[in-house]
């Protein structure tokens, strides 16, 4: 087994245990630092793919910004321990089936496809973050400037339904 | 090298674990954190496919993907606030004002 290929596995593994801890944990704050594990080792596989800025952005944006304000709204509403009741629980069992046959189909389709993807395969290092740069200012600029819009609309949205109502 | 089959069949996983943990958490910040979970294993998907097919497009839409995010983490935590004020509770089988 090679190096990347071990490196991998250990990252892989990391995300998958995350994201079933995310199920398994009863309290929400337990939640949100499985959810930090699982994106911490996402950017560990962009890296692995060469993908250096992803990997940055999504440290900062995803495992910073984000999650901080997940885990700032866990502490403010004190959120406790989740219950469920009889109808929660056999809700399980639905679920458990359509995910097995979503992920059934997702690797059916993906084993069948195998031989395209390796196909179209290309060698050879690209300067990833300067590529990038060049896209999105040139081939992406307009819906760039319309990422900023939406942003500043977000931000007036979450100022409007979080301020206390004046009486 | 690791085949890229490999980083489709991960983000699948993570995206079926983001589709249970939406179905089956009764917190709605948790539901919320699976919604990212998935964008996360849709996320990899792009990266992955954009390396295998030595374009960059992908990165740039994974970039985009995160500004989504964000956007829609600050709006949805603050739907979150709002009904906790309202309904005292953050169980979804709680916010039941529309049921019959």
């Amino acid at each position: 087994m090679t190096v990347p290929l071990a490196v991998f596995f250990v990252l892989a593994a990391l995300a998958v245990i995350g994201a079933i801890s995310l199920i398994l944990q009863k309290h929400p704050i337990h939640s949100a630092l499985s959810l930090i594990v699982v994106m911490i080792a996402l950017a560990g596989l962009y890296l692995l793919l060469g993908a250096e800025f992803v990997a940055a952005v999504q440290i900062i944006v995803y495992g910073g910004a984000i999650m901080v304000l997940f885990v700032f709204v866990i502490m403010l509403l004190n959120a406790g321990i989740e219950e469920h009741t009889s109808i929660s629980k056999m809700a399980g069992v639905p679920g458990l089936l359509l995910v097995v046959a979503l992920a059934g189909f997702v690797a059916a389709t993906i084993a069948r496809s195998t031989e395209s993807i390796q196909a179209t395969r290309q060698s050879g290092e690209m300067a990833s973050t300067l590529g990038i740069s060049n896209m999105i200012f040139k081939d992406f600029v307009y819906p760039f400037e319309l990422t900023s819009f939406l942003i500043l609309v977000a931000v007036l949205g979450a100022t409007v339904l979080a301020q206390r109502e004046k009486s | 090298m690791v085949p890229t089959n490999y980083y489709v069949i991960l983000s699948a996983v993570l995206f079926g674990l983001g589709v249970f943990a939406f179905i089956f958490k009764r917190n709605i910040i948790t539901i919320f954190m699976s919604i990212e979970l998935m964008l996360n294993a849709v996320n990899l998907a792009f990266v992955a496919f954009s390396q295998a097919l030595g374009k960059l497009d992908g990165q740039v839409f994974v970039l985009f993907v995160i500004v989504v995010a964000a956007a829609e983490a600050a709006v949805g935590l603050g739907i979150i606030i709002l009904i906790a004020r309202n309904r005292q509770t953050l169980n979804v089988e709680r916010v039941n004002l529309l049921k019959l």
